[in-house]
């Protein structure tokens, strides 16, 4: 051997030269073999968001840990690079841009629906894809462009259109809302009202509430003596304060039956000092925060994966409530990117066209793994997907699950046909 | 709900509010009449005061009422101490030019709010009020401790004006107010004086912050709103007035939290804004100021 490595014989010198040959003929083939594929992630780290920012980009190390270790996309490593848009629509434009420049394939991640909004339209210029992970119904309506998908969560008209016939069976038809006074709000709003009276009932009042206000009883003499039901939807860092005043506001007197969104808690312990009258109210949960009876294998892999435990708190730390019913979608979008990416066999950014439109082909997603919040239709003529919803019961000050709606239950006529839109 | 009991919820709404504002804008007011530097940091000072306590109750084991006494006790010294030290690193060495101490309070605006990102997070995080009383009337229920906020912030600002009038601080303090060169060739050290004014200033916004934070959460952004309060309060009442800023702050108070009861937020926002509009053109010294 030793003899070999210094005399070489004219055999070993060819084999050598030949295998160097081979090697630097191919170098741009097995580059792009190992080269990752870079996903950009707007993110809320900072701002109003900030909440949900923190546990979508836990979900979205989680997700891209489990796609990685299964040998990644296409059989190229992932990796994502998150930048924070302090939840501001401004600079959410310029993140978009930003990614962009950086090489990402695709942006996703966006959650709050007026940086979406704010966002989208820059991205289509890019003609870069921009999968949000946000509820509204704007991409649905056809407000956005072609390149903006929403594969990973029920948006908010088909939500509310889901709740609509529980509520009016199972706790009143005289309902005032509150909501916050921007697009998401506006959704709920509007879809509410419009699903309420398909069952016979009526919204009595509306109570918009600026996402930015601090204080909030000075709102609530507003609400009418002879509502049956409140409905209630609150985003931002003062979510608890909301509650809290209400639950002052009612006190120990009489009150109407308390549907809210659990976006008026999330991150936030339901077993709070202050929120004991919340006992007995209902709220939407996309996904239990708490487990359930019968949780399915996925969602317990889930669970682990980003690191919740039963009651829906950090492992870690258990004052860190997650955002359980809306982060759930990054980790789906996700396995959406792969299977979207596969089969539309993604090499480059020169694929992104050819994604698009393997995602809008697809229909069906099963429950598993990939999406272990439930089994979902996708439509790819308006972009949503469309999935199950659980309406949950405080119950000894934790949500127990006490509906589950049926895809069809929150199923609209399209709106829009993005599919004969130009890229 | 029926007009009296409506009308009674406003005014105790309007009360919290006009008692916080009040102690926030005193101690922009203070730091304006004493060292003319407007200070643009003054709701950062707040939101500091909010984030410490919210540090101090959650190190302090007990019952909650012990960690709320030790915040309203360390949470204004810890403010006040960044305050001094902000005077003598940065307000001192401008030798307190007012154009340029704007510019750098909004440059310490950013580095405390910064800073609070940095070492405290983006959350919103809840205080526990030191007790959960709430007071049920037949239409409503109002929590016990929003009423106590209104008595302790009554408290605090006896004990400012107390200070300002019988003390001999406070006579050093208005000595200089009146007039900077002859009080230092009284053998008064201006220096000092200015540094803990600037301190006494941030405290009471971080005292207001204590005893805001129970109800609303410690976070980041909330210096925004109180700053802008207490600025029209500062201006309609006369910028160094104490006395004109406490009744602005009460007129501004109730006024807001009114017209935001019956009508709008936005509204009263709107109306507030426009008082301070003209102030500043019929009257620019302010409804109880000096002129100038």
């Amino acid at each position: 051997m030793k003899k070999d490595l210094l005399v070489p014989s004219r055999r070993s010198v060819l084999k050598g030269m030949g295998a160097g040959l081979a090697a630097s003929a191919f170098p741009g083939y097995t580059w792009a073999q190992s080269a990752p594929i870079k996903l950009g992630f707007q993110l809320h780290r900072t701002g109003i968001g900030a909440a949900y920012g923190r546990w979508y980009e836990r979900t979205a190390q989680a997700a891209l840990k489990v796609v990685n270790d299964a040998g990644g996309i296409g059989g190229r490593p992932v990796e994502i690079l998150f930048e924070d848009d302090a939840t501001d629509p401004k600079r959410g434009a310029e993140v978009v841009e930003k990614l962009a420049n950086d090489g990402c394939d695709l942006i996703f991640g966006p959650l709050f629906s007026h940086v979406v909004i704010g966002s989208a339209p820059r991205a289509g210029e890019l003609k870069i894809p921009y999968l949000v992970c946000s509820e509204g119904y704007h991409v649905a309506s056809g407000m956005l462009n072609r390149w903006t998908l929403q594969p990973g969560i029920t948006d908010v008209r088909s939500q509310v259109s889901s709740m609509a016939p529980w509520v009016a069976a199972n706790l009143g038809k005289k309902v005032t809302m509150v909501y916050p006074d921007y697009a998401f709000g506006y959704d709920h709003r509007d879809f509410f009202t419009e699903a309420i009276k398909a069952q016979g009932g009526e919204v009595i009042a509306q109570i918009a509430i600026p996402p930015t206000e601090t204080t909030f009883t000075r709102y609530l003499p507003q609400i009418p003596a002879e509502t049956e039901v409140l409905y209630h939807v609150m985003v931002g860092p003062a979510v608890l304060t909301f509650v809290k005043e209400l639950g002052d506001f009612y006190g120990s007197g009489a009150r109407p039956q308390i549907f809210g969104f659990i976006d008026s808690l999330e991150a936030v312990d339901t077993a709070s000092p202050g929120l004991e009258f919340l006992e007995g109210t209902y709220f939407w949960e996309a996904m239990n925060r708490v487990k359930q009876d019968g949780q399915t294998e996925a969602e317990t892999a889930y669970r682990a994966a980003v690191g919740v435990d039963d009651t829906g708190a950090s492992v870690t730390d258990a004052a860190d409530v997650s955002t359980y019913s809306h982060m759930f979608s990054v980790w789906e979008t996700l396995h959406t990117i792969k299977a979207g990416m596969e089969a539309a066999g993604y090499q480059s950014t020169a694929d992104r066209q050819k994604f698009v439109e393997a995602l809008e082909a697809m229909t069906t997603m099963a429950e598993g793994p990939g999406n272990p919040q439930g089994d979902k239709v996708f439509n790819g003529k308006t972009h949503q997907v469309f999935g199950h919803q659980n309406i949950s019961q405080v119950t000894g000050g934790k949500l127990l699950r006490v509906h589950r709606t049926s895809i069809e239950d929150g199923q609209y006529a399209d709106a829009v046909d993005y599919t004969t839109m130009s890229f | 709900m029926s007009f009296g009991p409506f009308l009674l919820l406003a005014v105790m709404e309007s009360l919290v509010t006009a008692a916080t504002l009040a102690l926030t804008a005193v101690g922009l007011s203070l730091v304006f009449g004493t060292m003319r530097v407007v200070n643009v940091a003054h709701g950062e000072f707040f939101m500091l005061g909010a984030v410490l306590a919210w540090f101090v109750t959650t190190s302090v084991g007990g019952p909650e009422w012990i960690g709320f006494v030790a915040a309203l006790a360390l949470a204004p010294l810890g403010v006040a101490a960044v305050a001094a030290l902000a005077d003598r690193l940065v307000l001192k060495r401008l030798n307190y030019e007012p154009e340029a101490t704007i510019v750098a309070t909004i440059g310490l605006l950013y580095i405390l709010q910064q800073a609070a990102l940095t070492f405290y997070g983006p959350e919103a995080r809840p205080v526990e009020p030191p007790f959960n009383f709430r007071i049920q009337f037949p239409w409503f229920g109002y929590s016990g401790y929003k009423l106590f906020v209104i008595f302790a912030a009554i408290a605090v600002l006896l004990a400012v004006w107390w200070g300002l009038t019988r003390s001999k601080a406070g006579l050093i303090m208005r000595a200089t107010q009146v007039d900077r060169d002859t009080a230092r060739a009284f053998g008064i050290n201006v220096d000092r004086v200015y540094a803990g004014v600037f301190a006494l200033g941030a405290a009471l916004a971080a005292i207001a912050a204590v005893l805001i934070v129970p109800i609303q959460q410690a976070h980041y952004l909330m210096g925004g709103e109180p700053l802008l309060l207490a600025f029209i309060t500062v201006i309609v009442g006369g910028l160094g007035s104490l006395r004109g800023t406490v009744i602005a702050a009460l007129v501004i108070g109730l006024s807001d939290g009114l017209i935001a009861f019956f009508y709008s937020p936005t509204l009263a926002k709107i109306l507030a804004t426009l008082l301070v509009a003209l102030v500043l053109v019929f009257r620019p010294q302010g409804l109880f100021g000096a002129k100038a």
